[in-house]
């Protein structure tokens, strides 16, 4: 039953990947697609969930937020993942094939900027980080650091985090023209673990483990103070990004056409109970607020 | 028997009457006949079909790019403007399809292209060519039946091992030889390339050589060349149609590679014509994005403007081939 499933969702993976759209019409077959940052998290909340429940089957897969929902406006998948909210053009469109999207917080992130553990830089104001990823800071130097071009890596244009980075750090100002874009998260992870002068970002998960990697202090302004987004054990700190001290925090989405039911339905609701909250924070994501004493106490 | 008996065979079987052929044998002969008409009207088809396919895919391109121009300005392919950090508008030539102010100028993509592509098809040349004159002109026929498969298998080398090998292992030595600002750029990229087409141009550079023919060589011979000048006087300027379309070839299929620039490039759309930069190719734009955006939307469709250009590209590309080739058989028959 396990591998039939594992080698299903290669098999939609596989199509995904050549382009081609695969519609399950099976009930108990929930598809998800979408946002790379919750691919992870997506594939441990459906491996938890199939074995408590083995008449369900859930097909996870990545590509970016906006492969997701476009996947959700097209009809192609049950739920879409995604990091970022979805944009007004997107819901009408979503309508014009007479689906109404619902939008479900299931968990929060703290978008970490990072670089090479060799950097001696250890925090950045939010400003900063936009004057770097808008190609108006150069060098190291001009922030406090070695007389270093920067180096900047992104992701690719269809990820919820290059969105996100856009509207709120950047302030909808274009990414400079040589900020290079990898094809995921962990790409950028390793790509800035191999360059010391470089400049990277994404969920915070994806970074928090390795040793080549330096997770900087983020400030909201010159007067505030840098805030990091991990604890004293090097884990997410929960409570800077609840309270959004942590300036750069955000909500993960799952998007439903329509008000989820059935199958669907009751994998949402496991997701937003103790168990999927869990695993949240197991996968270095924060738990939604509501859930915190739950998640905490297990 | 000498090869003058074998001459006046021939001749033979094409002047003398046939027997007379029985009423079984004619029956058969009809059969055969209708088979054989069947099955060059399957042939027919098959090409038709090729051609149709062609036509369809190139109309369709055009159909969807073209509508690009409904909702985007003409001259924002080329560049657009922007406010500055100071708000002072600045003319800014980049590709960013997604955010508050699109922007879609084809510049850096087409100049990234290129950027690989040119690098990727003169490195390739120079062992390629090598490599076919080598095959066709002086290997051995116990050295050539090993060495031309082997060529041909690198050729069946996955793209995407390619690029990882690129992404992984080349890019971070040609950092370190050269100490370029990117780790990966156009050259990583090109030189991953050039390996795809190397097989290209060297059998095609065999093949032309080899249709050469042998009284060419054996005329420089008898003039007292030796064999050196016997391959850079006379059979090279004689194949020399086969090898541009060799060259042209491998340029076609440069341009269009994708796994291996979406993985080696870095995929930063610069404005650039430093080959060591950090450059976005046409085909890795639209392998990157066009899984990600909602059919029928402006980016879906400057996306395919892209797939329209750079198809337009290809096929020029490749029909100066043809006509090269088509020339140099003129040229040899005469």
């Amino acid at each position: 039953m396990r591998t039939r499933a594992i080698s299903a969702a290669g098999l939609v993976l596989a199509a995904g990947m050549a382009g081609l759209t695969l519609t399950t019409a099976s009930p108990d077959t929930i598809t998800v697609k979408g946002s790379d940052t919750m691919v992870i998290l997506g594939q441990r909340w459906a491996e938890e969930y199939m074995k408590e429940r083995k008449d369900v089957t859930v097909q996870v897969t990545g590509g970016g937020s906006g492969t997701g929902i476009a996947a959700l406006i097209n009809g192609t998948t049950t739920l879409a993942n995604s990091s970022r909210p979805i944009k007004p053009e997107e819901r009408e469109a979503a309508k014009k094939n007479g689906i109404d999207v619902v939008e479900i917080k299931t968990a929060m992130d703290a978008l970490a900027i990072v670089v090479n553990a060799a950097n001696p830089i250890d925090h950045l104001t939010l400003k900063q980080v936009g004057m770097i990823y808008s190609g108006y800071t150069n060098n190291w130097k001009q922030v406090g650091g070695p007389d270093k071009k920067i180096i900047r890596y992104s992701r690719e244009s269809s990820s919820g985090t290059y969105a996100y980075l856009k509207e709120n750090v950047l302030n909808n100002r274009d990414y400079a023209a040589d900020v290079q874009t990898m094809p995921g998260t962990s790409a950028v992870a390793e790509a800035v673990a191999k360059d010391p002068n470089a400049i990277g970002y994404g969920g915070v998960a994806y970074f928090a483990t390795n040793p080549k990697l330096k997770i900087l202090k983020v400030a909201k302004d010159e007067k505030s103070q840098p805030i990091s987004p991990l604890n004293a054990e090097g884990r997410p700190n929960f409570e800077v990004v609840w309270s959004q001290t942590y300036p750069i925090s955000r909500y993960l989405y799952v998007y439903s056409p329509g008000e989820p039911k059935g199958a669907a339905k009751e994998y949402l609701d496991w997701i937003l109970g103790p168990r999927g909250q869990e695993i949240v924070e197991k996968v270095e994501y924060v738990p939604m607020p509501g859930h915190a004493a739950q998640a905490a106490s297990n | 028997m000498g090869p003058e008996s074998a001459l006046e065979q021939l001749e033979k079987f094409g002047t003398t009457p046939r027997p007379a052929a029985g009423p079984a044998v004619r029956a058969r002969s009809r059969r055969s006949r209708l088979g054989e008409s069947l099955i060059e009207i399957l042939l027919r088809i098959n090409g038709f079909i090729a051609i149709a396919a062609i036509s369809l895919i190139f109309v369709f391109l055009f159909k969807e790019g073209i509508q690009a121009f409904r909702t985007i300005p003409a001259s924002h392919f080329i560049q657009a403007q922007e406010l500055d950090f100071d708000n002072v508008p600045q003319t800014v030539r980049l590709w960013q399809p997604v955010g508050h102010n699109p922007k879609y100028s084809l510049v850096p993509l087409f100049l990234g292209s290129f950027l690989v592509a040119l690098p990727a098809t003169l490195i390739a040349t120079l062992f390629g060519v090598a490599c076919g004159v080598y095959l066709a002109e002086i290997a051995g026929k116990r050295t050539r039946e090993i060495v031309k498969p082997a060529i041909e298998l690198l050729a069946g080398v996955p793209s995407v091992v390619i690029g990882f090998f690129c992404l992984a292992t080349l890019a971070t030595l040609l950092q370190n030889i050269l100490h370029t600002t990117f780790r990966l750029n156009a050259m990583v990229g090109a030189l991953g390339v050039s390996l795809v087409i190397v097989p290209v141009i060297a059998t095609m550079t065999d093949d032309a050589l080899r249709a050469v023919p042998g009284f060419l060589r054996e005329g420089a011979h008898a003039l007292g060349a030796n064999r050196w000048e016997t391959i850079t006087r006379v059979v090279v300027p004689a194949g020399a149609s086969g090898l541009i379309a060799a060259i042209l070839l491998g340029m076609g299929r440069a341009l269009g590679e994708t796994m291996i620039v979406l993985m080696a490039t870095g995929n930063a759309a610069q404005v650039t014509l430093n080959p060591f930069d950090s450059v976005r190719t046409m085909t890795a734009t639209i392998a990157a994005e066009l899984g990600s955006v909602p059919q029928g939307g402006e980016q879906y469709r400057a996306l395919f403007l892209v797939g329209a250009l750079l198809f337009t590209m290809t096929f020029l590309i490749n029909l100066v081939a043809e006509l090269a080739v088509a020339r140099m058989r003129k040229r040899l028959a005469l």
